[in-house]
């Protein structure tokens, strides 16, 4: 039985639901895999990490979303969060007055936040202290969301761009954490543009137009992703891209 | 049990640290209703209190250069159900000298009590003041707190206050603060309110940027719930070159609460700067969908973010 398995979703938005976003998607994650997906904006990646995390207004026109066999179906984010599954959005928001130390501590007070902090590469003398607001960079807001979301030991972990915000030379940091999530028993959900952050991964899709549109092997759906290669676009090449 | 020691008891219950008033070496002075209960004052600190027919007169001065060690304590506070306490402050802060000063205000049983509080202060040049005012009450409501106070930053000068009313019934809040900032000086004002039931909170505070390069900012954030109704009003003149003020205000609410906040920022210098932002609203979509996602309750990601605000 899969970890999470997404069987043929359809979401349509929209006042009256007349834009359809995901059109008929499967898609399975077993446990402790890092599965990525890659596609280009607008094809549907962050309306499927919403759906599965619950947010309010993603609630699925067809299909189902199993989790360890259980459908997700009417579950909020904190009842989904308490099965197991936690989401790192593209921009993480700040918290006026909330440390970082206490924000690491939000559901797991005893363990030392040290280790989640050097795993995104603060250091936990400099950082415990700061606070979770507008003096932290977004490239420092997003590494704590990482941080605080390991602390949490999730069975699926959904990283949406985890990468975005980020310094190229600190991409080996995100790989690390992203690897870490593994190491620590968690599937990930990689959402990512970037092709060598998709390659830590056990499994890729590719998504277009709300349709997986190529599965295997990181490198295989990476080259597939570069070289504009579409079933579903006019022409046979990615319009999208 | 002596009064004293009934006012330090409530004050404690209420979460405040008592020790402070017992040390030595630090300055205080408490009061009850309109009766001195007692005062210390250090080396460079000189107060003149005494009690009037209505009220309590201070007379608080912080001489040239005096730099205060440890922060001058006033407890006040009404013990009864109903009362009233009328405080009028006179404080001068010398010329190079600094100090904090700390105000417990503490209403445990108010029914129908006012505290009224009528304060002119005088920060001389080059010197900072520091004014820290934690409110504790009981949950009756039947409360009218009046705070008010006439600043004047010297050249140079830091002025650094900190009004705190989040533990128990707001019940009627008219804070009015008005401060004159000259040139080179440092403002800044923050305010920090939670009111419940029918609690009604105005607060006002202006900064007039007198002198070239004087800096400001005024930050109020306030949560109401219930039937509660606050009315925020910032307001900063540049009114010399080179001055920059910013006025920020944001206010959470919930259930039927009320809440309306007035930036009125105005330049009468072309050389000068002032800003504004206020957020009023039920809590952020985004800030919930977070901490939901680490597993809190929508109730406990609530109490997270008012908490926050009001830290």
């Amino acid at each position: 039985m899969p970890l999470l398995d997404v069987q043929d979703i359809v979401f349509d938005a929209g006042p009256s639901r007349q834009v359809r976003i995901l059109d008929g998607l499967s898609l399975s994650i077993e446990a402790g895999e890092i599965h990525a997906l890659l596609g280009a904006n607008g094809t549907g990646k962050s309306t499927l990490a919403a759906l599965v995390m619950g947010c309010d207004g993603y609630r699925q026109t067809r299909g189902d979303l199993l989790f360890e066999g259980r459908s997700l179906s009417g579950l909020r984010i904190h009842e989904r969060a308490r099965l197991g599954i936690t989401m790192a959005w593209q921009e993480p928001v700040r918290f006026e007055g909330i440390g970082v130390a206490d924000y690491l501590a939000l559901r797991n007070k005893d363990d030392d936040p040290s280790r989640a902090l050097e795993l995104v590469g603060l250091s936990p003398v400099l950082y415990r202290s700061r606070m979770v607001d507008r003096s932290l960079s977004g490239g420092e807001r997003k590494r704590i969301e990482l941080a605080s979301l390991f602390t949490l030991k999730p069975k699926l972990a959904i990283l949406d761009e985890p990468d975005s915000g980020i310094d190229m030379l600190s991409t080996a940091d995100i790989i690390n954490v992203i690897a870490a999530f593994k190491r620590s028993g968690s599937a990930v959900l990689l959402i990512t543009h970037r092709e060598e952050i998709a390659l830590i991964a056990d499994r890729a899709s590719q998504l277009c137009g709300g349709r997986i549109i190529c599965s295997g092997t990181p490198a295989k759906v990476a080259e597939h992703y570069k070289a504009r290669h579409c079933e579903i676009c006019v022409g046979g090449e990615c319009h999208y891209v | 049990m002596s009064e004293l020691d009934e006012l330090l008891k409530a004050f404690g219950e209420a979460g405040g640290s008592t020790g402070a008033l017992a040390d030595g070496n630090t300055a205080h002075l408490a009061a009850s209703g309109h009766r001195i209960l007692s005062s210390r004052t250090v080396e460079g600190l000189e107060v003149k209190a005494r009690e009037t027919w209505n009220g309590i007169s201070a007379k608080v001065t912080v001489m040239a250069n005096v730099k205060l060690k440890n922060p001058v304590h006033l407890c006040f506070g009404v013990l009864h159900k109903k009362g009233t306490q009328k405080i009028k402050m006179d404080v001068t802060i010398e010329d190079g000298a600094s100090a904090h000063i700390v105000a417990h205000c503490v209403f445990p049983r108010a029914e129908k009590v006012r505290h009224l509080m009528d304060a002119t202060v005088r920060i001389g040049e080059g010197a900072e003041m520091r004014y820290s005012e934690t409110h504790y009450h009981g949950m009756h409501g039947g409360i009218e707190v009046v705070p008010r106070a006439v600043v004047k930053v010297g050249r140079n000068g830091r002025y650094f206050t900190d009004f705190t009313l989040t533990t128990g019934r707001v019940g009627k809040l008219a804070l009015d603060y008005t401060v004159e900032a000259a040139e080179d000086s440092v403002t800044e004002m923050v305010a920090r309110v939670f009111g419940h039931a029918t609690d009604d909170i105005h607060i006002k505070d202006t900064v007039l940027l007198a002198g070239k390069n004087a800096r400001s900012i005024i930050k109020t954030r306030v949560a109401i719930e219930d039937d509660a109704t606050a009315e925020v009003t910032g307001i900063t003149e540049g009114n010399a070159p080179g001055a920059r003020g910013h006025v920020d205000c944001m206010e959470i609410v919930k259930d039927h609460a009320v809440a309306k906040a007035i930036p009125i920022v105005q330049v009468n210098d072309p050389g000068a700067k002032v800003t504004h932002e206020a957020a009023i609203g039920s809590v952020d979509k985004r800030q919930m969908e977070t901490l939901m996602a680490h597993g809190l309750s929508p109730e406990e990601a609530v109490d997270v973010i008012v908490k926050g605000i009001l830290r």
